[in-house]
């Protein structure tokens, strides 16, 4: 089914005419290091982290300057070009995938740190400047940048604002989203917008909301300017192991219950624990059902408070076992078991499926089990690491890509996970965003007007649909055809 | 506790086919705000009620006629807050402390109402009724169209159910108040800022510096050791009044402006009567001033300002956007409103 309205059939003699006067165009801007053409050299950019999805370019082009990102956009738009940004490939969800007859605007070169601000507690950024290095650069001042995605060593700030990226901290210190002042937006026309202000609210509707987490569908972000906070003067972890899932996914409503926001709050099930800690060697009790790993910041008196009333809810909800972390080495010790999960489950399965559905947390004990069942029913293992103080599942579905029937029992479960996360109050996407991958299942959040609303919106920034067409937002016909499909397969089912 | 959703869709469908312009209005606490208002009076505040709140998810559910004044109540039952603390006088509905964006004394350390906000529930100009975002703090599918509506005053849409996220109350906190000059008090505050204190409130008025700790018992204690001799003021007094601040420190019939400038933006026009908040972010003058001048201000201080009340209410009083983000503006309007039936050029002159 045609899920992209853009493309309409062009036949190869076209899209070999507009491959050539785009390149035209763009060597009037753009040096010719910047602009690649050959099928070889753009393979690298084919797909995000989300590697099931692939398709190559027209061209790739790599501008460094505000002014070649507006030519190009100009360029583009002269001609209803489709234009894919892309940050550092990151992405979980196929939303930096190339348009086959559009261009890829890597941002790549947009990699400078423009001015940190210490006594403003603010940095401002080009796009392309790696997450961790924000952090590692304000470190000097005391300060860092809360939003840390598991992938930060590699994720650029502009693919983070793209997504609305979340990570291991946002129960307490929220999402990208929270964390952004200001932005610097290139619009689909060529246009150089300023969307927000040092200050810290703006008039007007909240442009920056909607900006944050807009998947490259409404602007190219240029600059970016975050929040930073002074790091807390302690921070320490608690690592409690139970013999059961439910007692775990309990005492994370205890904990919140209980009047204390953890910084951190993180789950892991027995196949995560045992996979993290053979890779790790973290020190994790490897015959528990499920780990809780409770990370508490603030001033020193703070942490030694919250961890002893945190410590004796844990015991209270059925802690088989509780550590906390007594020197930083500790931390850092329990924190590379969690860390390493991904990297780990890598090691027993040729490939994972990451899935990102976030739940109320009350739901998460009901949801886990559930999960498993699911797993004996489509014949797949499944590992299950994530944010439970957020609600948002990472369950990693084991599957082998050579094998087509795994990858497509591995997809119907994945979709499964989310309609129940979306059943139990829940939604489809935490933080990995909807992308390619992820397009069908907003069927599930939204209903048809609500769909319309969406495209009103993505019309008044880009009356073309050039930006990222196909991705995010279902068409209208895709919907109807979808749900009718969906309607006819219910009543041929037996009874 | 009613849900009268139904026929408020109806009222919007009905103007949508008449292309009757639709006033909407809660309880009209914050009928001062913004430029005067046009068309029939569109009541919402008998939209009301706690749709749900479960203390262990730490997030309600309110139909938007709810006062924030219940809302506090019912969290207070369970030892939460609403984060933000937006103010409450004139019996304020949730609905409209979200369409104005209003926030408290601890906005730079908790967020703003828009910061709370996971979901709503709204009426677009069509007569739709249309849900965006959900009740988890994690929720990245589709844009986000809930928090848009922060600030947006009505502009878009009938807002009818909001889910936010709220805190547990902090265990234990205090205030102090120091006598300081407004720069020296700004210096201080900003470098708090960069220093890791459980620190939720930091403001300046008639020559005080106010700072409020909040958070573990222990932490507060520790924070306030190093003020030992300095006033202890009445803390929930005072900061609940600081919640409705134009209204309790700024009686004059003089037009108020509110600033949201850069935190650590110079002290400017210091014969100005100022009362400055969220350590410096947001800074309160009232007094006759040409808006021009201070829109430089403004401007050179990193953000805007706005005549929040009183003064030539015809004008345009809040900070102008350029002329490519104004185009999106009317754009984007017109996708929620086409035909401009919602609260017209309340927010804008054009819009």
């Amino acid at each position: 089914m045609n899920i992209d309205s853009t493309s309409l059939h062009i036949n190869q003699e076209s899209l070999d005419k507009r491959k050539s006067d785009l390149l035209t165009a763009f060597s009037q801007v753009l040096d010719t290091d910047a602009i690649i053409t050959d099928i070889e050299t753009q393979k690298p950019y084919e797909c995000d982290g989300l590697a099931m999805y692939c398709a190559l370019p027209l061209l790739v082009v790599m501008p460094e300057t505000v002014a070649q990102v507006q030519a190009i956009m100009r360029i583009c738009h002269e001609r209803s070009v489709p234009v894919v940004a892309r940050g550092a490939g990151t992405g979980l969800s196929a939303g930096a995938m190339p348009h086959t007859q559009g261009v890829l605007l890597c941002m790549s070169r947009f990699s400078r740190i423009l001015r940190i601000d210490p006594k403003a507690c603010t940095a401002t950024l080009q796009p392309g400047v790696r997450n961790l290095e924000i952090t590692e650069t304000a470190a000097i001042h005391g300060l860092y940048y809360a939003p840390d995605p598991s992938s930060q060593i590699a994720c650029s700030i502009g693919g983070n604002v793209a997504e609305n990226s979340g990570g291991v901290h946002c129960l307490k210190y929220g999402l990208t989203l929270h964390n952004v002042l200001k932005l610097q937006v290139v619009t689909a026309d060529g246009e150089c917008i300023e969307i927000g202000s040092e200050g810290l609210d703006c008039s007007g509707p909240d442009l920056l909301a909607l900006m944050v987490g807009s998947e490259g569908l409404l602007g190219i972000v240029t600059e970016v300017t975050v929040k930073l906070l002074p790091k807390p003067e302690a921070t320490q972890v608690i690592l409690a192991a139970f013999d059961c899932v439910e007692k775990a996914g309990d005492s994370v409503s205890h904990i919140i219950s209980g009047g204390i926001i953890p910084a951190g709050l993180e789950m892991m099930d027995s196949l995560s624990i045992i996979t993290a800690e053979a890779y790790a060697n973290a020190g994790y009790p490897t015959d528990a059902q499920a780990l809780l790993l409770c990370e508490i910041d603030g001033t020193q008196e703070e942490v030694n408070e919250h961890i002893e009333i945190i410590s004796a809810l844990l015991k209270e909800a059925g802690a088989t076992s509780i550590r906390v972390s007594q020197s930083d080495a500790e931390k850092e010790l329990l924190w590379k078991g969690r860390k390493s999960a991904f990297p780990a489950v890598g090691r027993i399965s040729s490939d994972y499926y990451c899935m990102d559905g976030t739940i109320p947390r009350s739901k998460i004990a009901y949801v886990l089990t559930e999960i498993q069942a699911m797993s004996k029913r489509h014949d797949l293992r499944v590992a299950n690491v994530f944010h439970a103080g957020d609600g948002n599942l990472h369950p990693l579905i084991l599957f082998d890509a050579s094998d087509q029937d795994e990858w497509e029992r591995a997809k119907a479960f994945g979709s499964e996970i989310l309609a129940l996360c979306v059943e139990v109050g829940g939604c489809i996407t935490g933080e990995h965003g909807v992308g390619v991958e992820k397009i069908h299942d907003m069927l599930m959040q939204f209903n048809d007007a609500e769909i319309e609303q969406f495209h009103a919106v993505k019309q008044a920034f880009d009356e073309q649909g050039i930006l990222n067409p196909g991705k995010t937002i279902p068409t209208l016909k895709y919907c109807q055809e979808y749900r009718s499909l969906k309607t006819q397969n219910t009543k041929s089912e037996p009874a | 506790m009613s849900d009268i959703s139904n026929q408020l869709v109806g009222r919007v469908q009905a103007a949508f086919t008449q292309s009757e312009q639709l006033n909407i209005r809660g309880n009209g606490s914050k009928n001062f705000i913004g430029r005067e208002q046009k068309g029939q009076i569109f009541e919402t505040s008998g939209h009301t009620g706690i749709v749900s709140y479960n203390p262990a998810e730490l997030v309600m559910i309110a139909r938007s006629g709810t006062t924030i004044a219940e809302i506090n109540n019912t969290l207070a039952e369970s030892g939460q807050i609403l984060p933000c603390e937006s103010p409450l006088s004139g019996n304020a509905t949730l609905g409209g402390v979200l369409a104005c964006n209003q926030s408290g004394p601890a906005r730079p350390w908790r967020g703003s109402i828009r910061d709370c906000v996971l979901g709503l529930r709204m009426i677009n100009g069509k007569g739709e009724q249309l849900r965006f975002g959900g009740q988890v703090i994690k929720n990245v599918a589709g844009y986000d169209i809930a928090r848009l509506q922060a600030g947006a005053m009505g502009s878009l849409g009938v807002l009818t159910e909001i889910s936010f996220k709220v805190i547990p109350k902090p265990a234990a906190q205090q205030t102090v108040s120091v006598s300081l000059p407004a720069e020296e008090a700004l210096d201080k505050m900003n470098a708090m800022l960069a220093q890791s204190l459980p620190l939720s409130g930091a403001c300046w008025h008639a020559g005080k510096m106010y700072l409020r700790f909040s958070g573990a018992g222990q932490a507060v204690r520790a924070a306030v050791q190093a003020y030992e001799d300095k006033a202890l003021v009445d803390d929930t007094e005072f900061w609940s009044q600081l919640g409705e601040k134009p209204l309790v420190f700024f009686t004059q019939d003089k037009p108020l402006w509110r600033f949201s400038i850069k935190p650590t933006a110079q002290h400017f026009l210091p014969e100005g009567d100022w009362l400055i908040d969220w350590a410096g972010a947001q800074r309160w003058l009232i007094g006759d001033y040409p808006i021009e001048e201070l829109r430089e201000y403004a401007k050179a201080s990193g953000g805007q300002v706005e005549l929040y009340r009183g003064g030539d209410r015809s004008s345009d009083l809040m900070p102008q956007p350029d002329p490519a983000t104004k185009l999106l503006l009317t754009r984007l309007k017109q996708s929620f409103d086409p035909k401009g039936i919602f609260n017209p050029g309340r927010l804008y002159s054009w819009l």
